[in-house]
């Protein structure tokens, strides 16, 4: 079979529903209703327009000439995602749900956020759409992203700080399921990446795997081949899948997810989590997780908030497994060095998430020397990220009052 | 092996119905929370369902996930859950449960938790986050040894899932009474009626509601249709503001509701 052809709910040995009962028939009913939307050609056609005229797709890709003589004499490549409207790829599979959340008829919609970009782009999708809005975010990420949280209530959201664990993401993730079996009648959970239970890991692929089709046929279209390389961030891993997944069968293709390696993954505080976990079940699926000899989840930490997730998709689990992408880590000191290399060379800032991608390029490149072509997905800009380069740059002037 | 079943059928022969009271093992300490189980069976709790504290427990509330997150912050370990079993079951009748998330099990090796539970005098698995669908390896394991294994049913769980539900537990089924998380509610929601109706059609020998009960008016009330009623949030909250004897008291006054002239 196609490795593309390969849907949910199992990849190979990950996946799954591990979730309480109460939640069963909200899967089921977004499960069916996806897979009713996917047959449909209005449906596709609404996505796509949407897409087109509100997105900004399809996304351009920038080759990086100056960037590239830092990486080996490789050719690099970037899907820009980072241009589209919200500011990162978040915004391709929120659209999708919100449509589906419309055609089930509900009236409110949940989601966790990390960085805030999916938050902020769920926030957007319900302000167009005219659906009630709840966020939910740990307390530690509202801190250190405080202007997406700004954002978030701008378009109307109330975004809800939580307190209980390691107050980052993966509480978010269990404060919204709270809500979500509280308030299921009338509340669609937008879930924001490739992991959770069946249906998300494969819908959320579906809806970001335009990332990779549509740079397949443009890196085809600028170079007149295949590229030898693809890379991509890995926290849950969405705008990964979204660029892989196009390549999946192209065997010449490397695929390389870079996870978040924070202080360094012999420490105890990265996110690296298919490098250094075993596999586990977390949030409603089997995958790899960061977790004690008891199966209770480590905190991860990353500079990065929208990689910082002790938890990974399903399907990365798989290809890992299977050995059809390799998976690396990159640590906060290397992302932070690519960011403002890029900066400077290029005129471009990335997200924090994006430059470990951009870190792992420098040295892949290396690996693979002149003629390689990699193409990296460049998922979101840097704009949210500015407080923290400016204190990890020393950028501000002495009387600034942080 | 002391399962739950007999239990249950014995407190409706004699009674309106069973008590089942929750407490996470290892709060405040792993001694007093040993202690505070006994201290619910002594004052009539009849089947005890002790929780497994997890970093992720996404069908806790407020009260208890600040008493299991405090449990972990003490250090609790996984064997604590054998040794607390093993300690209550030594010095009560009461048939002991074990609530937990499936990714604990998974790790430890569900097979190796199996024999260690058994081994303890466990009765059995509670388990809020396995649906039967993903249960295979729990289901083998608990055949083998014999212990009594309970899933969950909701109000919105089709016919289809309500028979799987029915067919796959061992002991009882749990009926989630409201559409929430635990912590007590000022009404058991109309909802967990139909639900045990629906459980009782589809042939569950015993059904036991829980999420929102808190008082002996409410006990009472979920007795005239259920087999049992759980109680969680109320008794940890009891032990968290007053120790273990608070704990009991709370016991002692939600089993009237099993009595109800005394009630009314």
């Amino acid at each position: 079979m196609a490795l593309r052809a390969q849907s949910g709910p199992y990849f190979g040995d990950f996946g799954g529903r591990f979730v309480p009962e109460s939640l069963v028939a909200a899967l089921d009913e977004l499960g069916e209703a996806y897979d009713l939307a996917k047959l449909d050609p209005a449906f596709g056609e609404e996505l796509a327009e949407l897409g087109r005229s509100y997105t900004g797709r399809p996304s351009i890709i920038t080759e990086v000439p100056r960037f590239a003589r830092h990486a080996g004499g490789a050719r690099v490549i970037l899907k820009r995602e980072d241009l589209n409207h919200t500011g990162s790829h978040k915004i391709n599979n929120v659209l999708g749900q919100a449509l589906l959340t419309k055609r089930i008829g509900k009236t409110r919609v949940i989601a966790e956020t990390g960085a805030g970009q999916h938050g902020v782009a769920t926030a957007t999708a319900a302000a167009l759409f005219g659906l009630e809005c709840t966020i939910y975010m740990g307390e530690v990420d509202t801190e250190r992203q405080a202007l997406n949280v700004a954002r978030m209530r701008l378009l109307g959201a109330e975004v809800v700080p939580v307190t209980t664990g390691s107050r980052t993401l993966k509480d978010a993730i269990n404060e919204a399921m709270r809500d979500w079996v509280t308030n299921v009648a009338t509340t669609n959970y937008i879930f924001g990446t490739v992991a959770g239970p069946h249906p998300f890991p494969e819908m959320v692929r579906d809806f970001q795997k335009v990332i990779g089709e549509e740079a397949r046929q443009q890196v085809i279209d600028l170079t007149g081949a295949l590229p030898t390389a693809v890379t991509a961030c890995v926290g849950g891993g969405s705008n990964a899948i979204g660029i892989f997944h196009a390549f999946l069968d192209d065997a010449e293709v490397a695929l390389y997810g870079f996870e978040a390696g924070g202080e360094g993954v012999d420490t105890e505080r990265h996110a690296a989590t298919i490098t250094k976990g075993r596999p586990g079940v977390l949030h409603g699926a089997r995958s790899y997780l960061l977790q004690d000899e008891d199966g209770q989840t480590i905190e991860s930490h990353s500079i990065s908030a929208g990689l910082d997730y002790p938890g990974v998709g399903p399907e990365h689990a798989w290809l890992a497994a299977i050995g059809r992408a390799t998976y690396r880590p990159v640590t906060d000191a290397a992302a932070m060095q690519a960011l403002r290399l890029l900066t400077r060379t290029e005129g471009i800032i990335p997200a924090i998430e994006s430059a470990h991608a951009l870190a792992g390029t420098l040295e892949l490149g290396t690996e693979l020397g002149p003629g390689a072509t990699i193409l990296v997905s460049l998922s979101g800009r840097g704009d949210k990220d500015m407080d923290t380069a400016a204190k990890y740059f020393d950028l501000y002037d002495q009387e600034h009052p942080k | 092996m002391r399962t739950v079943g007999p239990v249950i059928r014995r407190r409706n022969d004699e009674a309106a119905g069973a008590l089942v009271g929750y407490l996470p093992v290892g709060f405040p300490t792993l001694d007093e929370s040993v202690e505070a189980a006994i201290a619910l069976v002594e004052h009539g709790v009849d089947v005890l369902e002790l929780g497994l504290p997890y970093s992720d427990p996404v069908m806790d509330g407020p009260v208890i996930q600040a008493a299991t997150q405090q449990a972990l912050a003490n250090g609790f370990r996984l064997t604590h859950g054998f040794e607390a079993v093993r300690r209550i079951t030594e010095r009560t009748d009461a048939p002991v449960l074990i609530m937990t998330y499936w990714n604990p099990v998974l790790q430890y090796g569900v097979d190796r938790f199996a024999d260690d539970l058994a081994a303890a005098g466990g009765a059995g698995l509670i388990t809020p986050d396995l649906i039967p669908d993903e249960a295979a390896d729990w289901i083998a394991a608990s055949e083998r040894t014999g212990l009594d294994r309970v899933f969950l049913a909701a109000p919105t769980s089709t016919d289809a899932r309500i028979r799987q539900a029915v067919d796959s537990s061992r002991g009882f089924v749990y009926a989630v009474s409201t559409m929430g998380i635990t912590g007590a509610r000022s009404d058991v929601d109309e909802a967990a009626r139909t639900l045990v109706a629906r459980l009782a059609e589809a042939g569950a020998p015993a059904s036991c509601v829980g999420l929102g009960i808190s008082t002996a008016a409410q006990v009472a009330e979920v007795l005239e249709y259920a087999d049992g009623a759980i109680v969680g949030s109320a008794l940890v909250k009891a032990l968290a503001d007053g120790g273990v004897e608070a704990a009991g008291e709370l016991a002692g006054e939600l089993a009237r509701g099993t009595r109800p002239s005394e009630v009314r």
